[in-house]
């Protein structure tokens, strides 16, 4: 890489920093416990919109995954779910009602939120139906990651998005709050996805799995990114670029190994494709809120009218992520 | 007689207090060096956390940078003050505060007490030992070492390369020979104070102090002048990864640990709470008095820098996307391409598959959809047949494929209306055995139903491709196992290249084909080519056709054997 993109690419992270400064006059704090955190917490970050049935489990499994503070983003929710997060001991939220869409999706109010209260800390940032794996995540809490991580001077972690799906129809089966929505969801592409590198961000640029398979098999370059680097020792000077999938600096991308060899990595369930999707997907067409024109809630609507059925005859079913090493979607690598 | 133990402590003073205490608990004196680099008030709390136990002292603290002389300088206080404190001590243990010992103390003590004139130190010359890393091995003994690697990284590299370039080499004192090992060490009384007390001393700590990571290299130097019996193994557990860093145990190595029968594993992740809580508590029993044997440990972690620096053979994933050339296997396992063979074999694909066991697809990359075998539309992995998405990444749906189905192998049928980006990859592709019979596109092409004009036009199209196909199997940089015939070639005797093919693929029986292909019925084929060369258009990878319709003997009625009698 020359001097001369080096320079424009910091340019352009300054300007992220710079927008996600301006946006942070749209966040209203509605209850701030980030006083009582520790320099050594781990911290997650997330935004949310009427996700209120799905808060208590995710909140429980972070908790016990060792999580010890959350930033929410609430995002002119009508569910009550901003009440039940300020309720939490455990979480700082803010509230919006400004565009999702015109704050790039969420990841310049997170951006600002980081840059405030992530420095030096381990952040995750995850979405409420994303569930993150790590190795050993059974028998390790994530503080045992973090620290070897740290020991190792490694300063991102990469977790790729494996869509989970129920068998049957998606709402076949209602989910209820509090309910580990893996019992439901429990299914998933183990073996179509694809891979090309942005020699931009130096990134990697990962689609498939079942939404690729169902909703996008005319176009599939236009399928979701399914690459995502949350877990990151965060630095104010950092920037999310778009949604998770990149960062800059560009060596934060820098997640895979070129020689050969695997680094640890880890995968985030995505439980979007519950009985709550389908209401969820019309609403998005209505708001517009999502990535271009929300179009892939548009195939996802047209889809699921069709065929509501993502799982097939070669659907592989969740056991535990060292199913998921020993299929090649996550690695302890040197870690053991 | 006991044994005294040195810890070298920095962080998780509250692990290392723990640790202190089991030792003293055995009545093994115990000396405590804490970095410099620890606050005073957190140190001040640890002694005085600790001074209710009279065989607990602490020695002149030094600042402990990784690499650096510190180190030995605090192994060396440590060492005197036990030597001169505890006099009934014979072996001396050099562990670190992230150590924890695994078996109960009175059978480390037993098991010196049966080697009083032993000394545990890895010790080995610096042409010997594989595990430096970054490039200095003899190096460290030679230049000279003015910057921190931690802090000034790139001043470090410089002088390093300032010295080479001028060809600078220091002289070692002329009676030691470098040696290296791990630093952890268990060594006897008279070994140690003889290096402590030798009047040559400022000489040996003069040149070590500019030698690089001194800690693994001055006491395993030394201990080479005085010791009556070295035995070169570290009693301390302690395994390194690819970039020299100690591997961490964690709660769910309980077992491991056990089985292991080493005296102390370093080192530990000071949060495993049940790794603490299982060796510390005292353990009464029958005295075990088994060597030591981390082979199963050993081999855990040998994977994990395998896995690390190799990886898995034909994986692409998102923490593993080697560069072009450095795949370490392009593709999982074997695989199988044949191409012509349906085209001349009217049941060539269900025929394989008897005669190999093998899964047989049809054109995998054909141009309506992949082809997978028995018709079905998603396969292994729940990889989709759809064309597009096939052709969005072409190498991506091949390495999947074969990835998925590890374990079975794989064929499919190819030619030159297929997906054309793919061929190249396969035919640097180790694992693929690439047969072609070329010109077989005809075969087809001579049995449709089309106007002579289209098939002239098509024909010449196919050749063009499957020339050019030709030409990248070609190729100087092929890897693959290729083998080409034209299809005069071919049809002459069948069976040999068949039967080679087979027996390659290697899954059934050694025995020979019992039963052939049924072949396409050619007659007239050579006059369909000469009609191709009358229309101006000259088809010429299959070989030389004769105009006449072929003599079909070997496809027809065999002769009777000849039978010889006397």
């Amino acid at each position: 890489m020359g001097a001369w993109q080096s320079y424009r690419l910091r340019l352009q992270r300054q300007r992220w920093r710079i927008r996600a400064f301006r946006k942070r006059r749209e966040l209203k704090p509605v209850a701030l416990r980030h006083e009582q955190t520790r320099s050594s917490d781990i911290f997650v970050f997330s935004t949310q919109r009427n996700e209120g049935v799905r808060l208590p489990y995710f909140l429980k499994y972070y908790r016990d995954m060792g999580v010890n503070h959350f930033f929410f983003v609430d995002n002119d929710s009508t569910d009550g779910s901003l009440d039940y997060l300020a309720r939490q001991d455990d979480v700082s939220v803010w509230s919006t009602r400004a565009s999702y869409k015109r704050a790039r999706f969420g990841v310049d109010w997170l951006n600002w939120l980081q840059m405030k209260y992530g420095h030096g800390h381990w952040t995750l940032v995850v979405d409420p139906d994303e569930l993150f794996l790590y190795p050993f995540c059974d028998t390790r809490p994530l503080r045992a990651l973090t620290d070897w991580l740290d020991a190792s001077s490694i300063k991102s972690f990469s977790a790729m998005l494996l869509d989970m799906y129920p068998k049957g129809r998606i709402d076949a089966e209602p989910y209820q709050a509090g309910q580990n929505p893996i019992e439901i969801a429990s299914w998933f592409d183990a073996g179509n996805y694809t891979i090309s590198k942005n020699p931009r961000f130096g990134n990697l640029w990962i689609q498939g799995g079942p939404r690729a398979r169902v909703f996008f098999p005319e176009n599939p370059e236009r399928a979701p990114a399914l690459n995502k680097v949350p877990l990151v020792k965060w630095d104010r000077r950092y920037a999310y670029a778009s949604s998770t999938h990149q960062l800059l600096p560009r060596g934060l991308n820098l997640v895979y190994d070129e020689w050969g060899g695997e680094k640890a990595s880890g995968v985030l369930l995505h439980t979007k494709f519950l009985d709550t999707f389908t209401a969820k997907a019309e609403e998005e067409i209505e708001r517009k809120q999502h990535y271009s024109g929300s179009k892939e809630y548009i195939a996802y609507a047209a889809g699921l009218r069709d065929n509501p059925e993502l799982w097939c005859k070669w659907s592989e079913k969740y056991i535990n992520w060292r199913q998921l090493e020993i299929l090649g979607l996550m690695s302890k690598g040197n870690w053991a | 007689m006991s044994v005294g133990i040195i810890m070298l402590v920095h962080t998780a003073l509250g692990r290392a207090e723990q640790v202190a205490r089991h030792w003293t608990r055995a009545g093994c004196p115990v000396v405590i060096h804490v970095d410099r680099n620890v606050p005073r008030k957190i140190y001040d709390a640890f002694v005085a956390g600790l001074s209710d136990v009279p065989t607990v002292l602490f020695s002149r603290r030094h600042s402990c940078e990784w690499g650096t002389w510190g180190l030995v300088a605090a192994s060396q206080d440590a060492a005197e003050m036990m030597l001169e404190w505890f006099d009934d001590v014979r072996h001396v243990y050099l562990s670190s505060g992230s150590c924890l010992p695994l078996r109960p103390v009175e059978e480390l003590v037993e098991y010196l007490a049966a080697r009083p004139r032993t000394d545990f130190i890895e010790s080995a010359t610096t042409a010997d030992v594989p595990w430096t890393v970054g490039g200095l091995d003899h190096e460290r003994f030679t230049l000279r070492f003015p910057f921190s690697w931690r802090k000034h990284r790139y001043l470090f590299d410089k002088s390093v390369a300032v010295q080479r370039w001028l060809g600078y080499r220091r002289s070692v004192p002329h009676d030691i020979v470098p040696h290296m090992g791990s630093q952890w060490w268990c060594l006897t009384r008279q070994t140690l104070s003889a290096i402590l007390q030798d009047p040559a001393r400022p000489v040996y700590d003069r040149y070590f102090k500019q030698v690089w990571i001194p800690d693994e290299s001055y006491f395993q130097t030394l201990a080479r002048l005085y010791a009556t019996r070295i035995e070169s193994r570290s009693l301390t557990l302690s395994k390194f990864d690819f970039q020299g860093k100690p591997h961490i145990f964690y709660d769910d190595h309980l077992q491991l640990l056990r089985r292991s029968d080493c005296f102390v594993a370093r080192k530990i992740w000071p949060h495993a709470e049940r790794l603490y809580e299982a060796f510390l508590s005292d353990r009464d029993g029958v005295m075990n008095k088994t060597e030591p044997n981390p082979g199963k440990i050993d081999r855990i972690f040998a994977r994990a820098v395998d896995r690390r620096t190799r990886g898995r053979a034909g994986l692409y994933m998102h923490s593993r996307f080697p560069n072009y050339g450095w795949e370490n296997g392009v593709t999982a396992t074997k695989y199988s391409v044949f191409q012509g063979f349906s085209e001349l074999f009217q049941d060539f694909e269900p025929w394989l598959a008897r005669a190999t066991g093998a899964q047989v697809h049809g054109h995998l990359y054909g141009p309506d959809r992949a082809e997978f075998a028995n018709g079905q539309s998603v396969i292994n992995g729940a990889l989709s047949d759809d064309a597009l998405l096939r052709d969005n990444n072409p190498m991506g749906f091949l390495t999947n494929l074969i990835w998925n189905t590890r374990g079975e192998r794989q064929c499919f049928q190819y030619g030159p209306r297929d997906t054309k980006k793919i061929n190249w990859h396969m035919a640097r592709d180790p694992n693929a055995q690439i047969s072609v019979i070329s010109g077989a596109w005809a075969v087809e092409l001579f049995r449709s139903n089309a106007n002579f004009a289209d098939i002239r036009k098509e024909a010449a199209a196919l050749q063009k491709i499957e020339s050019r196909m030709l030409d990248e199997l070609r190729s100087p940089d092929v890897k693959a196992r290729i083998r080409i015939w034209t299809m005069a070639e071919f049809i002459e005797a069948p069976m040999e290249p068949l039967q080679i093919i087979i027996d390659e693929i290697g899954q059934k029986s050694l025995r020979r084909l019992a039963e052939a292909p049924l072949m396409q019925d050619l007659a007239g084929f050579g006059q369909f080519l000469q009609n191709l060369k009358n229309q101006g258009m000259h088809p010429y990878l299959m070989g030389d056709f004769p105009v006449d319709p072929l003599p079909r003997t070997p496809i027809g009625r065999p002769r009777k054997p000849y039978l010889v009698k006397k």
